[in-house]
């Protein structure tokens, strides 16, 4: 088994006041997938985004442990560069900013963080150029703003272009299926596939079962109501794919009743 | 909007501080004699002296300017001093003469006023409250005839010029404060390039509003004679003070045939606390005049400072083939008001005009673009494109556009863009997410939006004006 990279613990969390994670616990080993899968509203989103450092989520209990430290304790930037990774279920628009030079700040900000070399504009375009075939970018991308004018799956190709990039040890794709039509469903989901390695290990925020035919995870949580109910193997996506959610939640009842 | 994008709007004004050196000042209010006594310490001829009575007159019968979207209390033009100049015992031979106490203020600024030590190529001409303290370079300039002096200066020493074009563009009546201007204005900048004269180096002159409870009224006129070509660049600071001072200046510029003149403007008076308390009322008339044939006369503005900015540096396109052009950037933050635009005149053919303006409001300020294009009925084929963009931060700022256009003439032809948009939370959380400080996103996004504007500053100057936007927005632009 792989070292531990994450340890959620009991984790309880607000938004706007109103209690999203209610006990969330999810422990993430090296070289592992994990899909976490679940009704809308449930706090997937949630989770993914609090786990990158969103402001707007507070946390009112557990902890969060990454290679051992709180990873809590860091600013959004610091989990960055310490390799957590999250791809955005929406990613945001940002006129009138290359995405070259919005690339380049980013991964010149996380080498100089590791100790790597920052590169100057026409080395990074070297660099930049191979990592675009991964996703089946045209070079045309990078002189356009940040995602803006992208259709949705330009979008996501984008996030997973950046993933490529920062080379994250624990990568979070919020939905990063969503919106997407079967091609760029199986670019994306190829790129990802190249990513992974022992080293490192991604969390797959989704809805469907069909991203996992073509990235295939260890584990499969499914969430309600703000905490994992039940956890299984990828053929619990297969499970929940045909009998929808409702019986988790009988089982869950029956548990509790017992 | 989350606690660090707002402490990063918050930063300390750094040109706050007031130099401690004696004055000799008019005594407070304007009437007949005021003027009378800054003209008699001028040593001005007769005619100067007639063209401010004449001014005051009018000015007697105007009515302040109403119709912009800015708000203050009635200003009291009776308590105010009309004239200060820091105390000189003499005339000034040279730099080395200069009050070291000035000296020092300026170098605190970073004015270069040693020409030794200054910046590459920029002649500079610094004016001080109501007065000129010095010109660097002038030697070198003379050697090509171009004259940069002070206003009083050339008045003395160039008085056929100064009658010609004073008032040829901006005259005297032109608006309530630009006639105001015409009756107590103290000193400014004078330029004159020669006929196919290109200005060796960059010039430029700074202001500083010193003294608590003056004025200032400057006036600058730069004449650009046939087939010449000049770069112009005026910076402004102000201490703080919790009262507010006026400053009024009228810019006029003259290009004749094939002539092109940039003038590039970064503004940073003080603009008053995060209250709204004190500032600078900068109440500006600028205006040029493409008299010639293929003459083209180019505004850049970056203005961050003042509690009011009003105003509107204009272009008169009246040879044919003439060419305007606006570039701006008005960033507001706190309370600060702005209402900033330009106009373009067009009545010669296949006269052309662009217009880039980008607003930025931060805090509770409110930042207005107020733009006119007018095509006269002689306008044949002539041509105007206006981009005005805005960027909000936070969301209790406010963002106005208001063109205005004019079209008399069938074979114009004019068109207006305009975008707003928001830096938000989410923008900042992706930055951050890829490890990117909010400083640096800020810079980034700010950068991004006003590239239009930075590219057309003179090399110098676009550094300085991306280096004060950051301070403005805490060192995050560069």
């Amino acid at each position: 088994m792989g070292k531990i990279l994450l340890e959620v613990r009991n984790l309880h969390a607000t938004v706007a006041g109103v209690e999203i994670l209610k006990g969330f616990d999810l422990t993430v080993r090296a070289g592992e997938v994990h899909a976490i899968m679940g009704p809308n509203g449930s706090g997937k989103s949630t989770f993914s985004k609090l786990l990158a450092g969103h402001p707007a989520y507070t946390v009112t209990g557990g902890e969060v442990l990454y290679q051992g430290e709180n990873l809590l304790a860091l600013s959004a930037e610091e989990r960055s560069r310490a390799g957590v990774f999250l791809a955005f279920q929406y990613p945001v628009e940002i006129p009138g900013v290359s995405n070259a030079s919005f690339l380049r700040l980013a991964y010149n900000t996380v080498q100089k963080q590791r100790g790597g070399e920052e590169l100057d504009p026409l080395e990074f375009d070297d660099l930049v150029r191979e990592k675009l075939k991964l996703v089946e970018m045209e070079a045309s991308f990078l002189e356009r703003s940040v995602n803006e004018g992208f259709s949705g799956g330009e979008k996501k190709r984008n996030e997973i272009l950046q993933m490529a990039l920062l080379e994250p040890t624990l990568a979070v794709l919020d939905e990063t299926d969503s919106g997407l039509d079967i091609d760029a469903l199986r670019i994306v989901a190829g790129g990802v596939n190249k990513l992974l390695n022992p080293g490192n290990a991604v969390i797959l925020v989704t809805h469907y079962q069909r991203l996992l035919n073509y990235i295939t995870p260890q584990f499969v949580h499914v969430m309600e109501d703000g905490r994992i109910v039940k956890t299984g193997g990828k053929e619990l996506a297969l499970e929940l794919e045909e009998r929808g959610y409702d019986w988790v939640r009988e089982e869950q009842a029956a548990r509790q009743l017992a | 909007m989350s606690a660090t994008l707002d402490s990063l709007i918050n930063r300390p004004y750094t040109a706050g501080f007031v130099t401690p050196v004696e004055s000799d000042s008019a005594p407070k209010g304007l009437s007949e004699d005021t003027i009378r006594l800054i003209s008699a310490k001028k040593n001005e001829p007769e005619w100067l002296l007639e063209f401010r009575l004449k001014a005051h007159k009018h000015w007697l019968t105007l009515q302040e300017p109403q119709w912009a979207s800015v708000h203050h209390p009635k200003i009291d033009f009776q308590d105010m001093v009309y004239y200060s100049a820091p105390k000189t015992k003499k005339k000034l031979a040279s730099m080395d003469e200069v009050d070291p106490e000035l000296l020092r203020t300026f170098e605190k600024l970073g004015v270069p006023m040693h020409e030794r030590k200054t910046l590459a190529n920029v002649a500079v001409d610094v004016i001080f409250d109501s007065v000129s303290v010095a010109t660097t370079y002038k030697k070198k300039l003379a050697e090509v005839g171009v004259i940069f002096c002070s206003f009083s200066e050339a008045v003395q020493e160039h008085p056929e010029l100064v009658k010609k074009y004073l008032g040829s563009v901006v005259p005297q009546g032109d608006n309530y404060y630009a006639a105001l201007n015409s009756a107590v204005f103290t000193d400014g900048s004078f330029c004159y390039i020669p006929k196919n004269t290109r200005c060796p180096m960059e010039l430029s002159t700074y202001f500083r509003i010193n003294n608590q409870e003056s004025g200032q009224f400057e006036r600058t006129l730069i004449i650009a004679e046939e087939g010449s070509h000049v770069s112009y660049l005026e910076g402004c600071t102000a201490p703080r003070f919790d009262t507010n001072q006026l400053h009024a200046a009228v810019v006029e510029l003259v290009a004749l045939d094939n002539a092109e003149i940039k003038y590039s403007t970064v503004q940073n008076w003080y603009a008053g606390d995060e209250n709204g308390v004190g500032g600078i009322y900068n109440f500006v008339t600028k205006r040029g005049m493409c008299r010639g044939v293929n003459s083209k006369i180019s505004w850049t503005q970056v203005e961050t400072g003042s509690a009011i900015t009003w105003k509107y540096p204009s272009c008169v396109l009246l040879g044919d083939n003439s060419i305007g052009e606006f570039y701006s950037v008005a960033l507001t933050n706190h309370r600060q008001q702005a209402d900033t635009g330009t106009k373009m005149i067009h009545i010669g053919k296949n006269t052309k005009s662009r217009i880039v303006s980008k607003g930025i409001s931060a805090g509770e300020s409110s930042n207005s673009y107020r733009g006119l294009v007018r095509m006269t009925p002689t306008a044949h084929g002539a041509r105007n494109h206006s981009q005005c963009d805005s960027l909000l931060i936070g969301s209790r700022c406010e963002a106005n556009t208001f063109p205005y256009i004019e079209v008399r003439n069938p074979s114009a032809r004019v068109e207006h863009e305009a975008t707003t948009s928001k830096i938000g939370e989410d923008q900042m959380f992706y930055f951050s997410s890829r490890g990117i400080g909010s400083e640096e996103a800020v810079s980034m996004i700010i950068n991004g939006f006003c590239k239009d504007v930075f590219m057309q500053l003179p090399m110098e100057f676009a550094v300085e004006a991306t280096q004060l936007l950051g301070l403005k927005l805490e060192g995050s632009v560069g």
